[in-house]
C-alpha cells in the first residue's frame, strides 16, 4: 500500500475504506536467520536494513509490549548531528543524513522538521566551546554558525536576554536539526521492514538465550522457543537483564529522564532552543504543544516516572529563559529509561557470544539515532564487520581505556553524564 | 523520595547526592589485575526492582549511606552508614 497525495485524496472522498493495518500480526516461527530483541526505533531500523540493504528478510523482532511503546515513545523527539568527538560525529552525521532521506525512503510521512537547533550561551568560556564545536560539526562536513546576542534575539526575541545569572551571550545554530514524529518513525520502520518480509512478533517477551559452545542458538519467549543463527539485543533501558540472560555484564546504569508537555497553544516557539546551563531546553510539537525536558532525577530508576524535585527544577528552568511559559499550563509529564553508559556515548558492537550482537547505552540520545543506529547494527549483522560510521562505537572501550569519547570531559565513570 | 538518615532522621532525597551502585564500596585489591578493576569500574548488575546503592547526605550530616531502595517504585527501606556496612575498611 503505496501512500500518495493522490491515495489521500480517494480515500478521503470514498469514506477511508480501503485503508488496511501497515503490518501484519504473525504467529512466530521456530526458525530465523535473525531474531532482533526489542521493537522500538532502534529495533525496528535495525529489521528494515537488513532487509533493504542485505536482502535478509528471514528476520523477526521480538517485542514484550507493542512496538513504539518504549523509549521511541517517551522521547522528545530531537534530530541533530552537534556533536564534537570523533566516533560520535562521524555517527551522528550519518544518522542525521539517514534523516534527511527517511520520508522518501520509506514512502511514510514521519513529520521530519528541519526547524532548526539553537544551543545558547551564557559567558565567553561557553562561547569558546560553542565556537570549537560548531568548527568540529564543519569539519565533519555538517552545518554550524555561531550567532551573536543580536542573531539570538532576531531569531528568539522571547527569550529573557538579560538575566543577571545567565545572560544570553549568543548561540550555536545547528539549522538541519529539528523534530520529527516519533510514534510515526516506529510505524514507518515496521512497515517497511513488514513489506519486506520480517515478522514483527508483539507481545512476546524473551525469557532465556540460548548459547551453545559460545555460539548463540535462539532465544526462549513467552510464546515459544525460537531459533536463529544471530540474535541482536536492542533493548534500551532493559539492557542489562536481557544481557543476563547471555551471562553479561554491561557498563550500562539505568536512569530515569522526565519531560513535560503543555496544552496546545499557536505556534509561538519556531526551533528547538537549548538552555545547558539550566538543563533545559524546549520546542513545540505540530500539535501545538510546548514540549520539554532537563537532566536526568541522577539515580537508578526502572519507573519511567520521575519525582518532583526534578520536575521543580525544570519549571524553574523554563522560568528564568523564557518567562512568557508561565502562561502555559503543563498536560502531563513522562520518564523514559535511559540506558547510561561510564561516558555517555552508545555502544553497537558485537559480544563475546558468536553471533550475538549489542546495541544500547544510548543514554539520552537514542531518538536521533534511530536510522544510524538500524543502519549500522544490520552492517555489523549482515556483514560482521562495523559500519565505518559506527567502528568507534566499541563495548571494549572502557575495560581498554581506548577511544573514549566523553563529551562532557566529565570523566569515564557512571553518574557523571 | 524520603531517605531515612541514621543521623537525621527521614529526609528530602534532595538534600543527598547519588553516588551509585554500593558494590562500590567493595575495592579490589590494587594488583587484582585488569579484568577485576575493569568490571568494579564499569560493569553493573543494574537490578530493576531491589537495590542496594550509596548516597552522600552533602545537605545534611555529611554521612555517606548504604540505602535500601526498589528502583522500579521507588520505595526506600532503609539506609545505614556505609561505615557500619564496610566495617571500618575503605
Amino acid at each position: 500500500m503505496r501512500f500518495s497525495g493522490l491515495r489521500v485524496l480517494k480515500e478521503g472522498l470514498t469514506g477511508n475504506r480501503g485503508w488496511r493495518p501497515h503490518w501484519r500480526d504473525p504467529a512466530p516461527k521456530s526458525d530465523y536467520d535473525i531474531v532482533i530483541i526489542g521493537g522500538g526505533g532502534h529495533g525496528l531500523s535495525t529489521a528494515y536494513y537488513l532487509a533493504k540493504e542485505h536482502g535478509l528478510a528471514n528476520v523477526a523482532v521480538l517485542e514484550k509490549g507493542y512496538i513504539g511503546g518504549g523509549n521511541v515513545g517517551r522521547n522528545t523527539t530531537i534530530v541533530r548531528a552537534n556533536y564534537n568527538l570523533p566516533g560520535n560525529s562521524e555517527f551522528y552525521s550519518h544518522s542525521l543524513k539517514l534523516w534527511e532521506g527517511l520520508e522518501q525512503d520509506l514512502n511514510y510521512n514521519v513529520m521530519m522538521s528541519q526547524r532548526g537547533v539553537l544551543n545558547l550561551c551564557h559567558s565567553d568560556g561557553q562561547r569558546d566551546a560553542f565556537a570549537r564545536r560548531a568548527n568540529a560539526m564543519i569539519n565533519q562536513g555538517d552545518d554550524a554558525e555561531l550567532l551573536d546576542r543580536e542573531g539570538v534575539r532576531r531569531l528568539v526575541p522571547y527569550l529573557d536576554f538579560d538575566n543577571v545569572r545567565f545572560p544570553i551571550y549568543g548561540g550555536l545554530l545547528h539549522r538541519r536539526g529539528g523534530t520529527a514524529r516519533h510514534d510515526a518513525v516506529a510505524w514507518g520502520y515496521a512497515r517497511g521492514a513488514d513489506s519486506r518480509g520480517v515478522d514483527i512478533i508483539q507481545n512476546c517477551e524473551v525469557t532465556g538465550i540460548d548459547i551453545e559452545n559460545g555460539q548463540v542458538r535462539g532465544v526462549q519467549t513467552s510464546r515459544g522457543a525460537i531459533r536463529a543463527k544471530k540474535v541482536a539485543l536492542v533493548v534500551a533501558g532493559r539492557s542489562s537483564q536481557v544481557a543476563a540472560m547471555a551471562g553479561m555484564r554491561l557498563p550500562i546504569e539505568s536512569h530515569i529522564l522526565q519531560a513535560f508537555v503543555t496544552e496546545g497553544l499557536k505556534p509561538v516557539i519556531d526551533n528547538v532552543v537549548t538552555f545547558g546551563m539550566g538543563h533545559f531546553y524546549i520546542s513545540q510539537s505540530d500539535k501545538g504543544g510546548l514540549v520539554f525536558g532537563g537532566d536526568l532525577d541522577f539515580y537508578a530508576s526502572y519507573a519511567a516516572r520521575g519525582n518532583l524535585p526534578m520536575a521543580e527544577h525544570v519549571m524553574e528552568a523554563a522560568m528564568t529563559l523564557m518567562p512568557m511559559i508561565g502562561k502555559a499550563r503543563v498536560l502531563r509529564s513522562w520518564g523514559g529509561i535511559m540506558d547510561m553508559s561510564p561516558d555517555g556515548s552508545p555502544i553497537i558492537d558485537r559480544t563475546d557470544v558468536a553471533g550475538l550482537y549489542l546495541n544500547c547505552g544510548w543514554c539520552y540520545g537514542g531518538f536521533k539515532a534511530v536510522p544510524g543506529a538500524g543502519h549500522c547494527l544490520a552492517h555489523l549483522i549482515a556483514q560482521d564487520r562495523p559500519h565505518p560510521a559506527a567502528e568507534k562505537l566499541r563495548l571494549d572501550r572502557f575495560r581498554t581505556g581506548h577511544g573514549l569519547m566523553d563529551e562532557e570531559g566529565t570523566g569515564a565513570q557512571h553518574n557523571l553524564h | 523520595m524520603r531517605i531515612p538518615c541514621p543521623i537525621c532522621g527521614n529526609r528530602d532525597s534532595r538534600e543527598f547526592d547519588y553516588m551509585g551502585h554500593a558494590l562500590t564500596l567493595d575495592r579490589p585489591a590494587p594488583d587484582a589485575g585488569l579484568g577485576a578493576w575493569d568490571d568494579y569500574l564499569h560493569n553493573r548488575e543494574n537490578p530493576a526492582g531491589p537495590t542496594r546503592d550509596l548516597w552522600f547526605h552533602g545537605l545534611g550530616c555529611g554521612a555517606w549511606l548504604v540505602v535500601s531502595r526498589d528502583t522500579v517504585t521507588h520505595e526506600v527501606f532503609g539506609a545505614e552508614l556505609a561505615r557500619d556496612v564496610t566495617g571500618g575498611r575503605a
